[in-house]
């Protein structure tokens, strides 16, 4: 394990200074990721840590139609706002249905957003082939043991998967990343802020290095917006999603008048699908045209043996929590 | 440990070594600990509270639950030096002068463990579940202790100890 030199940063513009200025340094937070793939794993090995754990970027605060989260504010403090009970249900739904009690208490909004888009071969350095890892190394998991990887976005050079829960429902939302860079602040939606793999597995997001996520902007959807988010998986809890989708329906007389819909466990990144949007966008609620959006959001699929499955699940996953959030009157 | 990180020429970060003030079950200990070294083997390692078990030490067993300014956490994906400051409960701060604490008797009367090795996390866990107030029924109790797994299967007898600490009689 590589040494690291541990620094508790006391504001934000020292925090981005000191990891701006030097490319071995990186931010350490809730740490399940970070700690994880670094001290167990030897799969990061950043030389110096700077701690943010003590900024102030904890709050959760609402402003007209937007809830801005604080970076810091953690998996269970989000969970038990008043605002994401009452208007962001599917948001809580997704936040509950990740992890465990104790890493909801400890992983933070900014570090689930810039989670690693991983798999087990990312996380084993003793296997050699890793795009994400090591550049043109070569992938393991094409050929090895898959079923916990990705079907959209993929492709030939890397099967990873983001693993977010929340980011599902965040992506369909438009949620807003805010960021802090060393010389300025700039804002990016989180459907814009994912970097697909091509032939770079190992860019996952725009950052730059040293840019500090500091809070996530959470658009209210209208009131009497209908919302859901289902999680299915191999086990009943704890346990990450072999499929997932966040769907929020604005509903009058019948017919569907917007609809937000992304789709999570199957995806390079927290995947939003506007296809099946399009599909619904001014349809009534019913079997057949459920189908049809589940039919448009899993195209050009990438597979493997491991994770074909995937694709029917996916689709009969989307159906399902759009029969649930219409009332079952599909 | 790789102290050149396998770059020739690379020289090791020059402060690996860092101070912090650990608080655990009231008491505080000034310790001078490497950067690397989680809050989980603090405890066993310099403060000798073993009771706090060493699982998976990758944060998918619960095992190393402990209370974190009353928090649950998991002490093995915690870096000690994150908790500087911070108020740290463990199985051993549990008891009370009067004996032990509700849900450690609730354990014993109903059997709640087999080998006994995901006993404190099984514990610590639980306490910070009533206190969140998840012990409604027995799927919530299920669905918000999911974090600690036991391999011996004592799960049914799990759930009747903390349902039965929460002043509940019987199973919803």
């Amino acid at each position: 394990m590589q040494e690291f030199e541990y620094i508790r940063a006391d504001d934000a513009a020292s925090a981005v200074a000191l990891v701006s200025g030097d490319p071995r340094a990186q931010y350490l937070a809730g740490g399940t990721t970070q700690v994880d793939l670094m001290l167990k794993d030897g799969v990061l090995e950043p030389e110096r840590l700077v701690d943010i754990t003590r900024l102030p970027l904890r709050e959760i605060t609402r402003d007209g139609d937007v809830l801005r989260v604080g970076a810091l504010a953690t998996m269970e403090e989000l969970a038990a706002d008043i605002t994401v009970a009452q208007r962001l249900p599917f948001v809580r739904e997704a936040l509950l249905a990740g992890a465990s009690t104790q890493l909801r208490n400890m992983a933070t909004i900014g570090g689930n957003v810039l989670q690693r888009t991983r798999c087990r071969y990312f996380r084993d350095p003793a296997v050699a082939a890793c795009n994400k890892r090591l550049p043109r190394s070569g992938c393991a998991a094409i050929s090895g043991a898959a079923r916990m990887h990705a079907i959209l976005g993929a492709n030939e050079h890397c099967i990873a998967l983001h693993a977010s829960d929340l980011c599902v429902p965040l992506v369909a939302l438009d949620a807003v990343a805010h960021i802090q860079g060393p010389g300025a602040h700039r804002s990016v939606p989180l459907t814009e802020f994912y970097i697909v793999p091509g032939d770079r597995p190992d860019l996952e997001n725009v950052l730059r290095h040293g840019e500090l996520v500091t809070a996530i902007d959470i658009p209210l959807p209208p009131l009497g917006t209908r919302s859901g988010y289902l999680k299915v998986r191999d086990r009943a809890s704890y346990e990450f999603a072999l499929t997932s989708a966040a769907v929020a329906l604005e509903i009058s007389d019948g017919t569907i008048a917007r609809a937000r819909v992304a789709l999570g466990g199957v995806g390079t990144i927290p995947w939003r699908a506007p296809e099946a949007e399009a599909v619904l966008r001014g349809a009534r609620a019913g079997a057949t045209v459920f189908r049809a959006a589940a039919d448009a959001a899993i195209h050009d699929a990438f597979t493997v043996p491991g994770t074909a499955f995937k694709v029917e699940l996916a689709k009969r996953t989307l159906v399902r929590i759009l029969e649930t959030v219409t009332g079952g009157s599909g | 440990m790789a102290a050149t990180n396998g770059r020739p020429g690379h020289q090791r970060p020059a402060f690996t070594q860092v101070d912090l003030t650990l608080s655990v079950n009231g008491s505080s200990r000034r310790l001078r600990l490497d950067s690397r070294v989680t809050l989980l083997d603090a405890l066993r390692d310099e403060l000798g509270l073993t009771g706090t078990k060493k699982g998976c030490n990758q944060g998918a067993c619960g095992a190393c639950t402990v209370l974190a300014d009353g928090k649950r956490v998991l002490s093995c994906l915690t870096l000690a030096a994150q908790c500087d400051g911070r108020e740290v409960t463990t199985i051993e701060g549990l008891s009370r002068d009067d004996g032990l604490h509700p849900v450690q008797d609730a354990f014993i009367r109903h059997d709640g463990f087999q080998c006994g090795f995901c006993t404190p996390g099984q514990i610590m866990s639980a306490v910070a579940l009533l206190a969140e107030g998840r012990a409604g029924s027995d799927a919530e109790i299920s669905e918000f202790m999911s974090g600690n797994i036991c391999r011996c299967g004592a799960y049914p007898n799990i759930v009747a100890a903390i349902r039965e600490a929460a002043g509940r009689n019987a199973g919803i």
